[in-house]
């Protein structure tokens, strides 16, 4: 049986877990607080690039002169897939279930037989691809997001995605993320960025309906601006979304740690009183029973 | 005028204005445009500049943008920026440095670039961008008449 002894050791080592597991708790809650802040402020932009988007892309479509992130390069046997995860562990299920997915879309695609190249976000993704798929991993970009996450972070990962597809070095690119639901639930999402999707938005917004808008200059150099601009857009609200989700299930983890650790307090305390009373009474026996023999 | 045009700036990270304006003028890529309440659908790209709103027949806010798009329908004007700041912010001292740092680098890059290296090109083309953005800058400050 442990000693007393060491039963306060174990106690107090619970207890200092328990104490750290709260702290981050706490943090996750705040920093979560901000991520979904910037989420939300970050939406209206989208909307708009987006309603812009769907207006010209319906006036590109099928033109044998709509660029290629519009319409793609006419094959898809290079696929590019962008991995987007955390830098810090202890998130719980956050980088597991993510990376789980792209496990699944990388041999759905590697069986359908496409070359797959990966290009990691976040220092969790990058060690897991090189540890699975080292031959495909092309391009790993760490502490995004570090102080929240800016929109010229999502610019220059954007940038060097545009720059490889404008090499030819992929046909398609898609990005996974978790996309944030709540605290408790994030949903892995896989999201073409490349070959721009058609607008899942189908009926434009009201007051839009049936406008038919001039384009300055002409629709194709509009285009050429918005698409990759765009792209960014697309990556940055990826990155609140994980950024969010990344707090969320920290925060869920490190609040079960935290129950856990109570729980696991409360029954190394009942064993230690136990054993320190068994010990008082054997000593009581130990010493009546001695006065006894004389 | 008691009708008015809807005007919203928005940056990819947050709102930065939305409110109801008689009129404002935005630096299109082929040239300012002033849009008043009833303005034709009209998507545009914006160079970089200054956006002035009115109020009265008087300037009420000038907001230099860095580039973006507009979207402008006969009630609402959006300005899609990618980097906005109100000109009484800008600091002529720092932004003398940038336009001197701008110059130098799109000298080097010019040279560079003439070689015909794809990188090279590359650079040159940011280092234009800079330049521009710079020297849009600057021509804000001078022409808000702050010394």
């Amino acid at each position: 049986m442990a000693s007393l002894k060491d039963l306060r050791n174990r106690i107090r080592s619970v207890q200092s877990t328990r104490k750290i597991t709260s702290a981050m708790k706490v943090v996750a809650a705040s920093r979560l607080k901000k991520a979904q802040d910037a989420a939300e402020a970050s939406r209206p932009y989208a909307v708009r690039m987006e309603r812009m988007l769907a207006s010209l892309a319906q006036s590109m479509v099928g033109l044998p002169t709509a660029p290629p992130l519009l319409a793609g390069t006419g094959k898809s046997d290079t696929h590019l897939v962008i991995i987007a995860t955390s830098d810090r562990g202890l998130a719980g299920g956050f980088n597991a279930t993510i990376l789980r997915e792209a496990r699944r879309q990388i041999r759905a695609l590697i069986a359908e037989g496409k070359t797959v190249k990966i290009m990691t976000i976040g220092r969790k993704g990058r060690d897991a691809v090189k540890r699975e798929y080292p031959k495909l991993l092309i391009d790993s970009v760490t502490d995004v997001g570090r102080r929240g996450v800016h929109f010229s972070e999502a610019k220059s990962v954007s940038e060097a995605v545009l720059t490889r597809f404008e090499a030819g070095e992929f046909d398609v690119a898609t990005i996974i993320f978790a996309k944030f639901k709540s605290a408790i639930a994030q949903i892995v999402t896989v999201q073409q960025l490349i070959p721009f999707g058609a607008p899942t938005t189908a009926a434009p917004a009201d007051d839009v309906a049936g406008a038919i808008y001039e384009f300055e200059p002409s629709e194709e150099e509009i285009l050429t601006e918005l698409l990759p601009n765009n792209v960014g857009v697309q990556i940055f609200t990826a990155l609140l979304e994980n950024a969010a989700s990344e707090h969320g299930s920290r925060m869920t983890a490190m609040d079960n740690a935290t129950r856990n650790a109570g729980d696991m307090i409360k029954g190394l305390t009942l064993v230690y009183n136990r054993t320190r009373q068994a010990t008082i009474t054997k000593e009581l026996i130990e010493i009546i029973s001695g006065a006894e023999a004389l | 005028m008691a009708e008015k045009v809807k005007f919203e700036l928005v940056s990819p990270e947050k709102i930065l204005l939305s409110e109801a304006v008689e009129m404002v003028v935005i630096p299109g890529a082929e040239g300012n445009f002033g849009v008043l309440p009833g303005h034709a659908p009209l998507i545009s790209s914006v160079r970089p500049g200054t956006i002035e709103v009115y109020e009265g027949n008087n300037v009420a806010e000038r907001i230099f943008i860095a580039g973006g798009f507009a979207e402008v329908t006969p009630e609402r004007c959006t300005v899609l920026a990618d980097e906005a700041v109100t000109v009484s912010s800008l600091d002529r001292g720092a932004v003398d440095i940038e336009l001197a740092e701008a110059t130098t680098r799109y000298g080097e890059s010019l040279a560079a670039a003439e070689k015909g290296n794809d990188a090279d090109k590359l650079r040159f083309k940011a280092a234009e961008r800079l330049l521009a953005v710079a020297t849009a800058k600057h021509q804000a400050i001078e022409a808000s008449g702050r010394h």
